[in-house]
């Protein structure tokens, strides 16, 4: 009661001086009344306020009503300075709101523990070592079989789940025409109850539902598929999808938020792992094992056990696949892999690592431009510290301490802090999902849950106040510091102050210059990906991802495409078994005359006759494929495949071998790209779409489940034409249907998103740091000018003339700019090289990504400097000196 | 009992037959303090329209802090009451 009424008296003390005056004014009538002399009363009474202020010193928190009173003062003194104050709290806010966006997509992507009981307690197993090809990596992916070899070894110390790799899939809720697309994984029915998830309607797998192959086409949601797909109807229990041949039927609905187990995809439906068309399959890799050891149960001997069980099973299947010679030694890389318990808290997935060192990177870049922006609103309080000083030293001559005179100035910052985390966390709110929605292209976009809890508001706010320590502590100190009696006399040593400053413009210089460098990468990066000669042409090319119900025959797709040329508004059209630039692709090692070419792989691609003129790719010598021709037997090859093992002869008649099969070279090509722009023109191989080996382990098979219609238009728009195409194809043959349709363009666009994002948002950076580094310039130089007035007028009144006056101004400036600058290069080259992988064809060495930078930071000091400059040459010595 | 401010000084003055004199202006602060310190409370009560008093009265926890201040004053008299006589 008591510190309740003592806290509520800091905020209404006018009611509680009201208060105390009327108590002491009673005793006063009091006495009047009971015939004293008013004078006498009021003298043996004493100073009422000396008593109004003892009285009130009790019955209120003494700090807390001295932290109001600053707080009060320092929201006047931001109101008196409206221009700074905006200045400052905006940059700051962007600062604070770049930070804490940086740290949700940190958090929600590479941090937060996944949504189930005990995260902390979960592994994957991953092997270390060389790969198939000799390059050394880290490997998750696991086959059935081993799997279940795996988990049988440690049965009772730990138990192992199987979950695939999220994959988006074709499957129906109705009829084969209304395919849609759904993003799915194969979990072990154990998976739900180890994780100790919960359904919010039906019921959840278990491992009841994970015995028989085939035998269990049950399917679990997740939360926000059933809120996005069926609007959260309770009668989607029991209804049928078809998957494949399977009809999956609807047991559950998983309780949000758990999503899976990659953090940047959200999967959408549950299916038990034994489902899978690979599940007996000893050489197809589609799960990741995941572990939990049982309570009191070493991690060292499990994985022992684990390691030597997966030993076993690869040497066995090296032996089953009779490998010779060099294949032989390269399985021998698979069997030595090191197998390690990874602990996997936050999830596993692709983005995770794809995106960890381009998401540091921001980060820093962020931090950067978060002191760059403290450096700043540091320079503005000391230049409006020292127009304070005669008030300073006012307060410390009446009794002010020093550490109340910290604290008048800190709150001062606390309101710009503050005032900044407010706008801040409204740029963050918006920032992020942004950024978020921008990392991939937009037919597959990561998706990734952002929530706005506590974990983020302690961050801003322990941000917050950190910031506020920063910006705040120095010239809090220093206005402390005040000299009373040379505040009052007018002036104290002035160029102290200006020491403190010039020192924190160069560390403004310094980081502006690392964050412009970074941008200048990235943009050169993408700059030069995005301008990469891709060898064929993308205007006017529609792209149909087309499935069959099952294995169609080469003749029907020969028969589609006949079909789609008599179209109207189309120009050419061809098949293959997926467009160039998707990511990925089919590669092999070849021989060339029973000799293996090891070291260089080629890439194969099936492509029906007329295919290579579609895509306009240059023919250089020999023929296109006739419609008789089939794989193998024939092959066009690029010229990268001519130089890597013919060097560089024309081999058209020539002969190579894939495996058993003898391809026989018909044509050569100019290079074009075909999985990714960022790879190198490697040696490729075309080979007919009719395939007549069903030998082979890869794609085309003799018949086709799926392939891609190339269709070249008239219409400088293809997109038009897409729902004709569409309708058209499964008019042609009802078997076939169109999965997805995207113009070539927009999937060379997708091979360049994530450069273009981070392109992007370093420039955004880069351009708010150069500001802020003007911004921070102007203010000082402007203060200094203004400090110094009555020397240049002196100066000028002696007979300097406008030009020695300019140079007087800029002299030390300039060489703070020069030393920050040069700190900054030295910075960025002693850390370039670990974020080098992130470039492409970009050195850090490069003059232009040197030049540029200093460049600009050149020009920002020489234009904020201006205004000052000019300021300092039109002081009237006259006026100035007559003002002394 | 409740008695304000002026009310108590007359009292103790009176009292005492004028040895006790308190100093007027720092009988307040005492005042305000002890009922922070919750051994007294206080009431504005209205005696002539117009014109209010604070008036006070004892708690519970003030008759507790009365009783051992006071055997604490007994106990330093009676010691030093005892020293006088020796001497």
């Amino acid at each position: 009661m008591s510190l309740w009424s003592r806290i509520a008296n800091v905020f209404c003390s006018d009611r509680l001086n009201r208060e105390i005056d009327e108590e002491l004014e009673s005793h006063i009538q009091e006495a009047i009344e009971h015939g004293r002399d008013p004078a006498e009363v009021r003298r043996a009474f004493g100073s009422t306020l000396r008593h109004r202020e003892e009285s009130r010193d009790v019955r209120l928190l003494m700090w807390l009503d001295s932290l109001r009173a600053d707080a009060v003062s320092g929201l006047r003194q931001l109101k008196k300075n409206k221009i700074t104050s905006a200045a400052a709290i905006v940059s700051l806010a962007l600062a604070i709101g770049a930070c804490t966006s940086a740290f949700r997509l940190v958090d929600a992507l590479l941090l937060r523990p996944l949504p189930v009981v005990e995260p902390e307690g979960l592994y994957i197993l991953s092997r270390h070592g060389a790969g198939f090809d000799g390059k050394p990596g880290t490997f998750e992916d696991y086959q059935y079989p081993l799997f279940r070899q795996l988990r049988g070894a440690v049965k009772g110390q730990a138990e192992l789940l199987a979950i695939s790799y999220a994959e988006r899939m074709d499957l129906t809720y109705g009829a084969d025409q209304e395919m849609e697309k759904a993003l799915l994984q194969y979990v072990s029915g154990s998976m739900f109850g180890s994780f100790g998830l919960r359904p919010v309607l039906g019921r959840l797998l278990t491992e009841s539902d994970d015995l028989t192959a085939g035998a269990h086409p049950l399917a679990v949601l997740s939360h926000d598929y059933w809120t996005r797909r069926f609007g959260q109807d309770p009668k989607v229990i029991g209804r049928t999808f078809r998957l494949r041949n399977d009809l999956y039927q609807i047991v559950g609905v998983a309780d949000a938020p758990f999503s899976g187990t990659e953090p940047g995809t959200m999967t959408d439906i549950f299916v038990p792992a034994i489902m899978h068309p690979d599940v007996g399959n000893s050489n197809s890799s589609w799960l990741r094992t995941w572990a939990r050891l049982k309570l009191g149960v070493a991690g060292e001997p499990v994985r022992q056990k684990l390691q030597a069980t997966y030993r076993a099973f690869e040497e066995e299947r090296g032996k089953g696949a009779g490998l010779k010679g060099t294949d032989q030694e390269r399985f021998g890389n698979i069997i030595a892999q090191a197998m390690v318990l990874q602990p996997a808290a936050a999830g596993v997935s692709e983005m995770q690592e794809n995106s960890r060192p381009s998401l540091t990177l921001l980060g820093v870049v962020v931090v950067l431009v978060l002191l760059i922006t403290c450096a700043n609103v540091a320079n503005l309080m000391i230049a409006q510290g020292a127009a304070r000083a005669r008030e300073m030293g006012l307060r410390i001559s009446i009794g002010a301490g020093r550490w109340r005179l910290v604290q008048l100035v800190l709150m001062e910052s606390a309101w710009i802090a503050m005032l900044a985390l407010a706008l801040g966390s409204l740029f963050a709110w918006w920032a992020a999902p942004f950024v978020v929605s921008s990392i991939n292209p937009p037919d597959n976009p990561a998706r990734l849950f952002l929530p706005a809890d506590c974990r983020v508001f302690l961050f801003a706010l322990v941000l917050t106040l950190g910031v506020t320590f920063l910006f705040g502590v120095l010239p809090a100190v220093r206005a402390s510091a005040t000299k009373p009696v040379s505040a009052l006399k007018g002036g104290e040593d002035p160029h102290s102050r200006r020491r403190l400053m010039h020192a924190l413009i160069a560390l403004q210089v310094a980081f502006c210059f690392l964050v412009l460098f970074v941008a200048s990468l990235f943009v050169a990066t993408f700059e030069r990906l995005s301008h990469r000669p891709t060898g064929f042409s993308a205007e006017r090319v529609l792209a149909l991802d087309t499935v069959a119900e099952r294995p169609q025959p080469p003749l029907f797709w020969d028969q589609i495409v006949d079909h789609l040329r008599t179209v109207p508004g189309v120009e050419k059209v061809a098949v293959a078994s997926w467009p160039l630039l998707v990511g990925y692709g089919f590669r092999s090692y070849i021989s060339i005359s029973g000799v293996p070419q090891n070291g260089v792989f080629t890439y194969f691609l099936s492509v029906s006759p007329g295919w290579i003129d579609a895509m306009k790719i240059v023919f250089v010598d020999g023929r296109d494929f006739l419609a008789s021709d089939t794989s193998p037997v024939v092959a066009i090859v690029n010229e990268a495949f001519a130089k890597a093992y013919f060097d560089g002869v024309n081999p058209v008649g020539k002969s190579f071998d894939k495996g058993q099969s003898r391809y026989r070279i018909v044509g050569l090509v100019r290079d074009a790209m075909y999985s990714r722009t960022r790879e190198p023109l490697l040696p490729t191989a075309y080979v007919p779409f009719q395939s007549v080996d069903e030998r082979m382990a890869w794609a085309p098979m003799a018949p086709r489940s799926r392939g891609t219609f190339i269709v070249r238009t008239y219409n400088p728009n293809p997109l038009t034409l897409a729902l004709t195409l569409r309708q058209e194809v499964t008019r042609a043959r009802a078997e076939f249907r169109v999965s997805n349709i995207r113009t070539q363009l927009e999937i060379n666009e997708s091979q360049t998103v994530r450069e273009r994002l981070l392109a992007m948002l370093a420039l955004f950076f880069a351009v708010v740091a150069l500001l802020l580094a003007g911004v921070g310039l102007y203010g000082v130089l402007h203060y200094s000018v203004l400090q110094r007035r009555h020397e240049i007028g002196i100066r000028m009144a002696i007979g300097a003339q406008a030009r020695d006056i300019a140079r007087h101004v800029i002299a030390d400036i300039s060489s703070m700019v020069l030393v920050g600058a040069l700190a900054g290069l030295a910075l960025a080259m002693s850390s370039i090289r670990y974020v080098e992988t992130l470039f492409y064809q970009v050195k850090a060495t490069d003059l232009p990504m040197l030049g540029l930078p200093s460049l600009a930071i050149v020009a920002a000091a020489l234009l904020a400097s201006l205004p000052a400059v000019i300021q300092a040459v039109r002081i009237d010595p006259a006026e100035m000196l007559r003002a002394e | 009992m409740q008695l304000h401010g002026y009310a108590i000084m007359s009292a103790i003055q009176n009292m005492s037959r004028e040895v006790l004199r308190v100093e007027e202006g720092s009988l307040y602060p005492a005042l305000h303090r002890m009922e922070e310190a919750g051994w007294i409370r206080a009431e504005w009560i209205t005696k002539t329209p117009g014109r209010r008093a604070r008036m006070y009265e004892l708690t519970a926890a003030g008759k507790k802090q009365l009783d051992a201040e006071e055997s604490r004053w007994q106990a330093v008299t009676a010691a030093v009451n005892r020293v006088l006589r020796e001497a």
